[in-house]
């Protein structure tokens, strides 16, 4: 196996080439994609290397998203780029009524292969209409998978997976991490959706988390080392279907739990994780479970209040002090 | 241009064909053996069986919550819909679509949509997929006045013009939104005149005669074919039945819906047609409505024969993976 250094738009451009070379039935679609291969330069050498297969549309969601519905129906597997995830309310009917129920309702008669890639997440100064985490809303609809990747590597085996899936996958990449560098094995890959992973073998508690939670939690990690306490991270990868096996024997072995998202506190997926631990392993906690999330406002714009309603590491370091102190009080 | 007599005839008797499927889901509706909601399309047929038959076996159609008449004309199976209707396990969707979300498309029907306007940025799609596969195929969506109205019909016929697919934009202009008439929900009285602002033809039609319908229908699916974009069809044509079965119809009078029914109904101006040209006979015409409701008595017995889904399979059919 042989590694590279790879951002994670590069690992998704190629990716992308992969699979549209491997199945002529691949194409993307979105505003804008063309003369800066993708709006964040994710698709670098697409547009040459495809020109008939990665489209410019005109500013039209609602259309972009049924062309991908309507063409995932009659032999195409489309993958939609929405420019920014904020979008996806200008196409719910599409995504929400269409996509996900069609396959559904007429009793299974057919699949519906459609990757819809987000560009998610805040920090970049854009505010309230560019700087949304809206994954839990998409758990909440029956008939759509959502995946939410964090590392290169996984961006790359995630993508790959979506492609080849004959479900609607919504996916969702943090448009922070763009530029985040990791290895990334040079041999074709897939990683399954679905699958979790544990990036850090820990004793103490565990951090649950997802995209860029995941690097919160990292670094968090080596804080807590310090303190002597031993945190294990959980990477979901994919929140539906939700690998809650791998959380559940992380859990086991801790007995404390952090959930740790970019998106708002209420109603976000921390929430939902909270509630299936507790059903599985209330006897076994020792604290509460703690959620790290962005406080529950739109994104402001001035760079000192966008900071204050992020998530932080610190954030993340003091979730799990006081989860496991919570254990010491008792 | 002249219609092959056959060929009239047999569209004659789809269209009593759908006039006798929905008469009779309506009646077993009212007698509550369908559940939920029914929409009835009576004194649209022309318009269903007329864009229909201008279409080749692997065509696509998206229909409407208005959409028993599409599917007919289309070639679906009466006894599968029947059952559908009746929530059965043997209908298309195995009971879990019914009237409003039925769908075969193993015959081009990429489905019934409850959305208003729902269908018409999937068929973008189909034509669209048609355009990237280099097939002869084309895409009709159905729609109505009402759906005409959507924000998404702008963004499609848009696109479908300037990507100049190979689509058909069936609207049925049956006066009609729910319960809102045209005149107040409608700054136009002729839609179709919106196809200047996409840069595509759009033309009026006659919706209640066939024949008119058809050679509207058949230049459009001409000129998809030929690689020239998509084309605005108005049908004009009037809802005789209520939004929905059992619609107490409080916004309008029985004086507005009686001409139509009785000067109007394209199924008797076929008849008038047909007997003038000698092509059909009385015996024939009472062979044709005898026919049609003994397929439905069968489609109905199918129907009340067949098992109710188990409650679990509810479950089934989410995910190909899941």
């Amino acid at each position: 196996m042989t590694e590279r250094i790879l951002s994670a738009s590069a690992a998704l451009s190629e990716a992308l080439h992969e699979e549209m070379k491997r199945d002529e039935t691949v194409f993307i679609l979105g505003e804008d994609l063309t003369a800066h291969a993708g709006l964040f330069g994710q698709f670098k050498g697409l547009p040459e290397n495809f020109p008939d297969r990665i489209i410019d549309t005109p500013i039209s969601e609602a259309a972009i998203v049924g062309v991908g519905v309507g063409s995932a129906l009659t032999g195409m597997r489309p993958i939609v780029d929405l420019h920014f995830s904020d979008f996806v309310t200008c196409c719910m009917d599409e995504l929400v009524n269409q996509a996900a129920k069609i396959r559904y309702m007429f009793g299974g008669q057919v699949k519906m292969p459609l990757v819809v890639w987000c560009p998610d997440g805040a920090g970049i100064r854009a505010a309230a209409q560019h700087s949304q985490s809206l994954e839990a809303w998409f758990v909440h609809v029956p008939g759509l998978k959502v995946v939410v990747p964090s590392e290169p590597a996984d961006v790359k085996g995630l993508i790959k997976s979506a492609v080849r899936d004959d479900d609607p996958v919504m996916f969702f990449q943090n448009k922070n991490l763009f530029s985040r560098q990791g290895p990334v094995q040079k041999e074709e890959y897939l990683i399954p959706l679905g699958k979790a992973a544990v990036k850090r073998q820990g004793k103490d508690v565990t951090l649950i988390c997802y995209g860029s939670g995941y690097y919160l939690c990292l670094e968090a990690a080596k804080i807590l080392a310090g303190q002597n306490i031993d945190a294990e991270i959980v990477d979901l990868r994919t929140l539906k279907p939700l690998d809650m096996d791998t959380v559940i024997s992380s859990i086991k072995k801790t007995r404390r739990a952090v959930t740790v998202h970019e998106a708002c506190l209420t109603g976000g997926f921390g929430a939902e994780l909270c509630a299936l631990i507790q059903e599985e392993l209330f006897d076994l906690l020792k604290a509460p479970v703690k959620r790290v999330a962005a406080r529950d406002v739109p994104m402001p714009f001035s760079p000192a209040m966008e900071d204050f309603c992020m998530p932080k590491v610190a954030d993340v370091v003091e979730a799990a002090r006081s989860a496991v102190s919570w254990t010491a009080s008792r | 241009m002249a219609e092959d007599a056959g060929m009239l005839l047999e569209l004659y008797n789809r269209m009593v064909t759908v006039r006798t499927f929905e008469t009779v889901a309506g009646e077993y509706f009212a007698a509550g053996e369908i559940p939920g909601f029914i929409h009835l399309s009576i004194g649209q047929e022309a318009s269903s069986v007329g864009v229909c038959s201008c279409l080749q076996a692997d065509d696509y159609v998206i229909t409407t919550h208005r959409g028993h008449g599409h599917m007919i004309a289309k070639g679906a199976d009466l006894k599968r819909m029947t059952a559908e209707l009746f929530g059965r396990k043997t209908g298309y969707c195995k009971g879990k679509g019914g009237s409003m979300h039925i769908a075969d498309f193993s015959i081009g029907i990429l489905g019934a949509n409850g959305v208003v306007a729902g269908g018409l940025p999937i068929i973008a799609g189909a034509g669209f997929s048609i355009k990237m596969r280099k097939t002869d195929q084309v895409a009709v969506c159905f729609f109505g006045d009402g759906a005409a109205n959507r924000g998404t019909v702008h963004e499609v016929m848009n696109l479908a013009s300037v990507w100049k697919l190979p689509i058909i934009f069936a609207l049925e202009n049956n006066q009609w939104a729910s319960t809102t008439p045209l005149e107040v929900s409608c700054a136009v009285e002729d839609i179709s005149c919106r196809a200047a602002g996409y840069n595509m033809p759009g033309v009026v039609v006659d919706g209640n005669d066939l024949i008119a319908v058809r050679k509207a229908t058949l230049e459009a699916v001409e000129r998809a074919r030929s690689g020239k974009g998509p084309t605005l069809i108005e049908n004009k044509t009037y809802r005789i039945r209520g939004h929905f079965e059992g619609d107490p119809q409080k916004y309008r009078a029985q004086a507005e819906i009686t001409p139509w029914q009785e000067k109007n109904d394209p199924i008797k101006r076929m008849y008038d047609y047909l007997v003038t040209d000698g092509i059909l006979d009385e015996k024939m015409n009472l062979k044709i409505w005898d026919d049609a409701a003994a397929a439905l008595e069968e489609a109905i017995s199918y129907a009340k024969d067949s098992p109710f889904p188990e409650p679990e399979e509810a479950l089934e059919d989410l995910f190909v993976n899941p």
